[in-house]
């Protein structure tokens, strides 16, 4: 009895590790597997999917998406969260037309004026990142209050700019940045893989990346193994608002408008969403910045499957949200 | 004759992902017993017992309580069940009362309503029969460790359990809060209650225990009643093998070897660190002590002596107010950690889970966390340069894992500590402080870190070493610095180390000359 017993239990503990495997399998490579799954399925039932317009669309309109949530990605990394990231696009790209348009002072050259505009709009909300960053570290405030004040106020600010209204734009040198195609590759699309891999890079090769995930392992474990704390966690909401400066100038140049009113809105939603499709845990201590990327774009290609196949909005919008709901749990399986 | 009995764990099988934890363990516990269960960290004591608590859930095996087949999913469960559990880190909630953790999910109720009242002063009566006498209404947190796991004792009481569970309860309780828990738990015991209890501490066992479950490698290697089992057998059995000595017996020759060389050193250089009159209110008070290079200094002292605050002090964690600080004769002060590391100081903290390891991190990563500036360029971490370290620190400390790549929670608590030592060797070190470098380790594993150690110290590393385990101080340290109630009472070197007068210094502050502090 007792030997028939000791061959059957290795024999489940294999069985266990198997599936233990297995699920790891699909951690790692979950998102990829059903963003592929996804793709076939429209090459296959989605007339128009194959042309280079579908792709092109579908890309340019996740890439500001990506690029706030790949900042996102870092900020959740370290155990925080950025919720000012939809306000802060609102201001950055409010701001760019001020200054190109000299409304703030007068400029001479339309080259010079678009180049300011792009860095001083961006500086601009990286500064407020950086405050959010202040209140986190120095004044030691919980990231979701902390960046709820520049949620609220940030919008504010951005109509306060426009002085409520919104501002039309017609520049072709600016709006290159939505419109330019060098090799036939949407300006904004390449911006967006420079900005994921870059932070992939970040996140595999520096000691920066490593503090970052250290931190939201465990911040005082960190802290007592010479870890500078202040220092990565102020990078990581500095550069989530910079990125947001960034997607917010994008945004502007589409729709050839800044409007404070819209601009940005609900965004932090979409790219936390993102990031948690793509499998970080929310609670910090791991940065899947590659997976955040594939999370967007499995949100966007759902939206326009359902869309092109005629689901009405309303409806997309539950079935939608009922598939992020699938791809967290399936993420979650083996934890 | 043979009574049935109230715990019957047979055949218990669990996986982890690439580990067997158990392999067919089994346990059995009578009516009216303290069963004691020990076995090497690794050897699958916790995960049986969160088995039985339903925090796991078991791959295979039947448990039996009071002969019923039973299968409990949680702890609420287990508990209702009637196995009420005091894990070795304490969990309760830190921010509700005392009174509403010792109830929480059992609240007196009053018209469908919490009865404050009653709450309070049931838990009060409770904290009294195990001599604690505390203001129940206060949040968890501002009690210290040791109140905490009375607390949950209390808990435990209250909830009338059949079967107590208790998972090395006396890790952190000073030598008469262990004699309060051993009287109260002999009084469970007399109420017919049955004690399931996990130490490292021999002589804990041979105290209360009635018999003594061995585990080793997931499986059993003997049950024994204690009055018929030897230490040196007992040991033995743990280890899995006949070790030539148990505890390192050349203390004498070895420490004046070292002793010679520590006043070689001392007429030429200054002491690596002197610290004077430190100061950072309530829990350290005044404390000064001397270091030379390549010197084991102990930290004595018992609970809420200040060893720990002093530890933290002298590295930056908790900086003190003031005092002064010399590191080889300049003037320092540290502010935060990362200052006492740039100086070449390295500190393992005393819990190791929440101020030590990083969970989800790699064995690799935690390792090289504090050494990342050196193996970096342009902040650019050198891959293979980490690797080699790490490799070759695995093989130095004899570190078992899987792979590097491995995730640190997953390692037992021994290698745990061996990765977090490993953290400070990559670097170069000056100055080690290390507190209760050996808490919750098993036997063969504490022998190998205080091997390490000494030999960290015998190249010219200066260690200051915090522990509660005085056997641990006296075999290791050339001096030891006695704390009692903030201040540093005493200090003996060499020859004038022995366990009576340490104990006496630390009991009564032999040179307490000042005003006892409130």
């Amino acid at each position: 009895m007792a030997s028939t017993k000791a061959m059957i239990v290795p024999h489940v503990a294999r069985h266990r590790a198997r599936r233990d495997r297995w699920i790891n399998t699909w951690q790692r490579y979950g998102t990829l597997m059903a963003l592929t799954l996804l793709v076939a399925f429209n090459l296959a039932f989605t007339p128009g999917f194959r042309s280079t317009q579908a792709w092109s669309t579908n890309l340019t309109q996740v890439a500001p998406i990506v690029i706030v949530a790949t900042g996102m990605t870092l900020v959740i990394a370290t155990g925080g969260i950025d919720l000012s990231v939809g306000s802060l696009m609102a201001i950055a790209g409010t701001l760019a037309p001020l200054v190109f348009q000299a409304s703030i002072w007068p400029l001479n050259q339309q080259a010079v004026g678009t180049s300011m505009a792009i860095v001083i709009s961006v500086a601009a909300a990286g500064l407020f990142g950086w405050f959010n960053g202040w209140l986190i570290t120095s004044r030691h405030l919980q990231p979701i209050i902390a960046t709820l004040v520049l949620f609220i106020a940030g919008r504010g600010i951005a109509q306060a700019l426009t002085n409520g209204g919104h501002i039309e734009i017609n520049r072709p040198d600016f709006q290159y940045i939505a419109f330019g195609r060098p090799g036939g590759v949407p300006l904004q699309v390449i911006l967006m893989l420079v900005v994921s891999l870059s932070a992939i890079g970040v996140m595999k090769f520096t000691t920066m990346g490593r503090y970052i995930v250290a931190i939201g392992g465990s911040r005082s474990a960190s802290w007592l193994a010479g870890v500078p704390v202040t220092a990565a966690t102020w990078f990581v909401y500095i550069l989530s608002g910079s990125l947001a400066g960034i997607a917010g100038l994008i945004e502007v140049a589409i729709i050839s408008s800044a409007d404070p009113n819209f601009l940005g809105l609900n965004m932090e939603l979409d790219a936390i969403a993102a990031v948690a499709v793509g499998g970080t845990p929310l609670t910090g201590g791991r940065a899947m910045v590659f997976d955040t990327l594939l999370g967007a774009l499995f949100i966007q290609l759902i939206r326009y499957t359902l869309l092109s196949h005629g689901v009405p909005y309303a409806a997309a919008q539950i079935v939608n949200a009922a598939l992020i709901l699938a791809a967290v749990l399936l993420q979650r399986l083996g934890s | 004759m043979q009574q049935q009995p109230l715990l019957e764990m047979r055949d218990i099988w669990k996986t982890f992902p690439g580990v067997i934890a158990l392999a067919g363990a089994k346990l059995q516990l009578l009516r009216g017993e303290i069963h004691a269960m020990v076995g090497e960290n690794g050897a699958g004591k916790t995960t049986l017992i969160k088995i039985l608590t339903g925090a796991l859930r078991r791959d295979q095996g039947t448990i039996q309580l009071d002969g019923q087949t039973v299968h409990f999913h949680s702890p609420f469960q287990a508990q209702a069940g009637g196995i009420g559990t005091i894990y070795q880190e304490v969990n309760l909630v830190p921010r509700l009362s005392v009174a509403e953790n010792i109830h929480l999910r059992h609240e007196p109720r009053r018209w469908r309503m919490i009865d404050r009242h009653r709450m309070n002063s049931q838990a009060a009566a409770q904290l009294e029969q195990l001599g604690v006498t505390i203001d129940v209404k206060q949040p968890l947190a501002t009690y210290g460790i040791a109140i905490q796991r009375m607390i949950a004792l209390a808990r435990a009481m209250l909830l009338e359990s059949q079967l107590l569970v208790m998972d090395e309860p006396t890790s952190s309780l000073d030598e008469r809060e262990v004699d309060v828990l051993f009287k109260t738990m002999r009084q469970l015991k007399a109420q017919g209650r049955s004690i399931l209890f996990v130490s490292h501490r021999l002589s804990e066992l041979y105290a209360v225990c009635d018999r003594i479950t061995v585990l080793r490698d997931g499986k059993n290697v003997m049950t024994e009643s204690t009055s018929r089992l030897s230490r040196m057998d007992l040991v033995t059995a743990m280890l899995g093998q006949a070790r030539d000595s148990v505890h390192p017996q050349s203390r004498v020759g070895r420490t004046s070897v070292k002793e010679v060389e520590g006043q070689r050193t001392s007429l030429r250089d200054p002491p690596v660190l002197e610290a004077s009159h430190l100061c950072r209110r309530p829990r350290l008070i005044d404390a000064s002590l001397k270091m030379k290079a390549g010197e084991v200094v102990g930290i004595a002292g018992l609970l809420g002596a200040g060893r720990t605050e002093l530890a933290r002090a002298v590295f930056g964690a908790e900086p003190a107010e003031s005092g002064s600080l010399r590191l080889n004769g300049r003037l320092v002060r540290f502010r935060r950690p990362a200052e006492a590391i740039l100086a070449q100081i390295g500190f393992c903290p005393e819990d190791r889970q929440v101020d030590g390891i990083i969970p989800m991190l790699s064995v690799r990563e935690n390792m090289t966390l504090a050494a990342l500036p050196q193996l970096s360029r342009w902040s650019i971490v050198s891959r293979y340069r980490q690797r080699q370290l790490v490799r070759r620190m695995i093989e130095r400390l004899g570190i078992k894992l899987a792979s590097p790549d491995q995730a640190i929670h997953e390692l037992s608590g021994g290698n745990q500590q061996k990765v977090l030592l490993a953290r400070w060797l990559c670097t170069q070190l000056r100055l080690l402080i290390l507190d209760e470098p050996t808490r919750g380790i098993d036997v063969g594993t504490k022998d190998e870190i205080r091997g390490i150690v000494d030999e960290m110290a015998a190249e010219g590393l200066a260690v200051l070493m915090v522990s509660s385990e005085l056997d641990d101080l006296i075999d290791h340290c050339q001096r030891i610095v006695v704390m009692c109630e903030g201040r540093s009472v005493a200090e003996f070197e060499g020859d004038q180390i022995n366990e009576d007068s340490i104990l006496a210094a630390m009991a009564h502050g032999s040179r307490s000359s000042g005003p006892p502090g409130d």
